[in-house]
């Protein structure tokens, strides 16, 4: 056993063999930056093509190898990622646990993430191309049709999984058995809570997917016929499976961020989060619901009508504790001392954004209505409103918020508030003329569009163009933080923050809470 | 909130390990596994087509590294045990990883009982046109009849490969005979009857070792551990007996259509659980006998490994009764 009151091992081996959790949660953050840049790429090119109607810059087939990228590397590489390693980060210091309760497992759920995408990249240059199936990979387009770099894309799958599957049992064990004394449950802080509920989403789907392309592998390599209705199989049973898993899968991206959320806008209201228990048990009966709603995206796949009605009931149910969510973080804003430093901008973009998402998830859980917005650029509109006003401004916003306590400099906060504009602003134009082609019949995943979409598609390229700049500024914005930031030592940090991480001193040791605190009374957040 | 600096009374300190290669090293093995597995299934060598290409080297090298470090990642963590690094607190935290693990494992499982059930509640009766999802039937496969086992593919129903060309993958022939207790010829010729019986005796010969552990007697622990892992040689034997049968003498390949692959899908990945759960316990046999390890309160690895045993268990009880008698 070591000495345990050293600071990091130098050099390239801190980072290769580490089992610290702040290590691991940097290196997380830092991985998924780097594919937020990579997908952001390939969204550049499928914008760039679509600047005009016509065929402009790239071929069709790698026009579709560009979204299926876009959408693997953005789900699998930047968002999951992003929230497990603020998970690393943050967890162990919010319920007053020395490290994550199975460090080494910690470290290896991470390197298998680099590679696993080097391969998944690595399609690109193969023969045939990469994956060019949509990243929902339906079969038989990503079985009979596919090209023969579909081998590589499958085990990628397999080892992404296992990471998460093992980063998430990490996060439980951490969370059931970690806690300081008198942390009970429910005095955790949201963030930790939202987290427990992801991961528990993520041990029970991410084997659920690993079925799926395991039946793909076979059915291309071994002549079995899940998805083949020759042999007696049916390619609908893929999409059931897929969405079976693709569904909580999205909760998995979300729940965190309505955990960062209800962390920061608390702080900048200077007021307790308004309805503590109500958002433990909304999320935790979005996570419910979020296993008995999958056939939604499957609405015009011919499935019997009681099973269209039941699916778009259920589904309209998830706004119940979603509507609970939002209008939770309004009343806890309302008569606050509010102020509106960069985090709180984010946090109320994605309040605003996230719920324009939501009501148009609304629309589209309507099943005949559905059947006109199938497809279309409304459904693109939508699941981006979620995925990055949703997830990505929550993440974004949990940076600033945590960079200061993470190296102890303050970030330039007129740089911050112009990222936030800009990306507000920017992301708005990309995103919401894509609902009206999209209501027009626009279909996505077409590299070519009829001529009445030529001004908003125009518009839609302009602003994503706009978006992808300003990302070049957070990240400048960053690393002149860590490079040259103001010093800042103040424990809190924001003088609204609340919670075990904000008693450890500013910047966080490399090892905090050896010793347990003991949380007695209610802590000031709840 | 009050964070002190006083230790709590009955507080243990938590063993946070040291960095470690291992991480590094078994992800250099399961990258090199799966990236040599693509490179043999597309049985290319970086991009040109070989027929004896290198790559099942690649394969075979990385699966040995993994194992071999999966191997010392277990040692390491054995000896930290054996030299009491480990607290009350962090064995819960190895309980709550195994049992989490099950779980994920039980949810694997479900993709494929899942996808059975689907096919034959809904997918099957529809491919032959029944309710509002056959409508098509008449003009895609005219004349498929559907039962369980099915008698038939759909492609061979219309006339073969050549007759329906959409989304035909492959040429799907149906087995001449199914697994399953009614094509049976006679109950002691059938061999899950035999499976069963021995996985079930052993769930029960690896509680009595358990007991025998826990009453701290030593050689009843070791024979009756040895007797289960005799027991789980001798299933995979049987069920490596039912497969040549299968492909032999009954015609039943993973190319027999929907039949043959949830059939072999979930026999094969069971299987393939039944020879990890064999290969932990045989583990754990040889760290008793050689190793002296295991003390009656002290002994995770082998309740880790019974728990994961008798988890191969259940999965067999739900495949006999689903994908065999009824």
């Amino acid at each position: 056993m070591g000495a345990h009151h050293h600071g990091p091992a130098k050099g390239i081996t801190r980072w290769l063999f580490t089992t610290n959790h702040k290590d691991i949660g940097t290196m997380y953050l830092w991985f998924s930056f780097a594919m937020f840049i990579l997908g952001g790429a390939f969204a550049m090119v499928i914008r760039a093509e679509l600047f005009q109607p016509g065929m402009q810059l790239v071929e069709p087939g790698f026009f579709n190898q560009m979204t299926t990228l876009h959408g693997l590397v953005m789900v699998f590489g930047a968002i999951m990622p992003s929230f497990v390693g603020l998970a690393n980060w943050l967890i162990p210091m919010m319920i007053g646990a020395p490290d994550m309760a199975l460090p080494r497992m910690n470290n290896w759920s991470f390197w298998i993430l680099p590679p696993g995408f080097l391969m998944l990249a690595s399609t690109l240059f193969m023969e045939g191309g990469a994956p060019a199936f949509g990243w929902t990979f339906y079969a038989p387009l990503s079985t009979t049709y596919a090209p023969p770099s579909v081998t590589f894309f499958i085990f990628a799958i397999h080892v992404l999984g296992m990471s998460s599957i093992m980063g998430s049992i990490n996060i439980i064990a951490t969370v059931m058995n970690m806690r300081a004394p008198g942390m009970s449950y429910m005095k955790l802080p949201l963030f930790v809570w939202t987290w427990l509920i992801t991961a528990f989403l993520l041990v029970a789907v991410m084997p659920v997917l690993a079925g799926a392309v395991t039946m793909m592998l076979m059915d291309i390599h071994f002549g079995t016929s899940f998805f083949s209705a020759a042999g007696g199989g049916d390619p609908v049973l893929f999409q059931h499976i897929f969405w079976f898993f693709g569904h909580p899968e999205v909760y998995i991206i979300i729940l965190p961020a309505f955990g960062v959320v209800s962390q920061i806008i608390p702080a900048f209201s200077r007021k307790p989060l308004f309805g503590y228990a109500s958002m433990v048990y909304a999320t935790a009966s979005i996570a419910f619901l979020s296993f008995i709603v999958w056939a939604h995206h499957m609405y015009t796949v011919g499935m019997p009508v009681a099973g269209e009605l039941y699916f778009m009931y259920a589904t309209m149910l998830i706004a119940v504790p979603t509507g609970v969510k939002v209008f939770n973080w309004i009343s806890t804003m309302w008569r606050g001392a509010l102020s509106f430093e960069t985090p709180m901008l984010f946090a109320i973009g994605f309040l605003v954004l996230f719920t324009i998402g939501g009501f148009t998830g609304l629309m589209l859980s309507i099943a005949p209505a559905d059947f006109q917005y199938h497809d279309t650029y409304f459904v693109v509109a939508h699941f981006h409103y979620v995925m990055v006003a949703g997830a990505v401004f929550s993440m974004t916003a949990a940076v600033y918020f945590w960079l200061p306590k993470w190296t102890g400099r303050m970030y330039n906060e007129t740089m911050g508030k112009v990222h936030f504009w800009v990306s507000f602003v920017g992301f708005n134009i990309t995103f919401f003329p894509q609902h009206f082609v999209g209501l027009a019949g626009m279909p996505r995943r077409v590299p070519d569009y009829a001529l009445q979409f030529a001004d908003f598609n125009m518009m839609s390229s302009i602003g994503a163009f706009v978006y992808g700049a300003s990302q070049i500024l957070f990240l400048y914005n960053v690393v002149a933080t860590i490079v040259a930031g103001a010093k800042v030592s103040d424990e809190k940090v924001w003088d609204g923050a609340e919670g075990l991480e904000w008693t450890v001193p500013t910047p966080a040791p490399y090892h905090t809470f050896e010793v347990p605190p003991k949380v007695d009374a209610a802590p000031a957040y709840i | 909130m009050a964070a002190t600096e006083q230790a709590p009374p009955g507080y243990e300190k938590y063993y946070v390990p040291d960095s470690s290669s291992l991480a590094v090293r078994a992800t250099a093995g399961l990258l090199l596994t799966v990236f040599g597995g693509g490179l043999v299934l597309n049985n290319m060598t970086f991009g040109e087509t070989h027929e004896a290409g290198h790559a099942k080297w690649v394969l075979f090298l990385g699966l040995a590294f993994f194992i071999v470090t999966l191997a010392s990642w277990f040692r390491t963590t054995i000896k930290e045990n054996m030299q009491g690094m480990n607290s009350a607190q962090l064995s819960h935290s190895y309980v709550l990883g195994m049992f989490w693990f099950i779980f994920s494992e039980v949810m694997f499982f479900a993709a494929f009982f899942g996808t059975l059930f689907y096919v034959r509640q809904l997918a099957g009766p529809w491919l032959s046109g029944e309710g509002e999802a056959g409508r098509m039937n008449d003009l895609l496969w005219p004349g498929f009849e559907f039962s369980w086992p099915p008698a038939i593919t759909p492609q061979e129903a219309v006339g073969g490969t050549d007759a329906q060309p959409i989304a035909n993958n492959g040429a799907f022939v149906t087995q001449d005979r199914s697994m399953s207790f009614a094509d049976a010829h006679h109950w002691y010729q059938w061999l899950p009857m035999w499976n069963t019986l021995v996985l079930l005796s052993s769930s029960f010969t690896v509680h009595v070792a358990h007991t025998a552990l826990l009453n701290d007697e030593r050689a009843r622990f070791n024979r009756w551990l040895g007797i289960t892992v005799a027991l789980g040689i001798i299933f995979v034997a049987l069920q490596a007996a039912e497969y040549y049968e299968a492909y032999a003498h009954f015609g039943l390949t993973l190319n027999s259509g929907i039949y043959g692959s949830t059939f072999f899908m979930l026999t094969g990945f069971h299987g393939f659980h039944v020879a990890m759960g064999m290969t932990m316990l045989l583990v754990q046999l040889i760290r008793s006998v050689k190793g002296h390890h295991f003390t009656a309160s002290d002994h995770f690895g082998f309740e880790a490994s019974s728990w994961y045993w008798h988890f191969v268990d259940v999965v067999w009880v739900f495949l006999f009764l689903f994908v065999y008698i009824i």
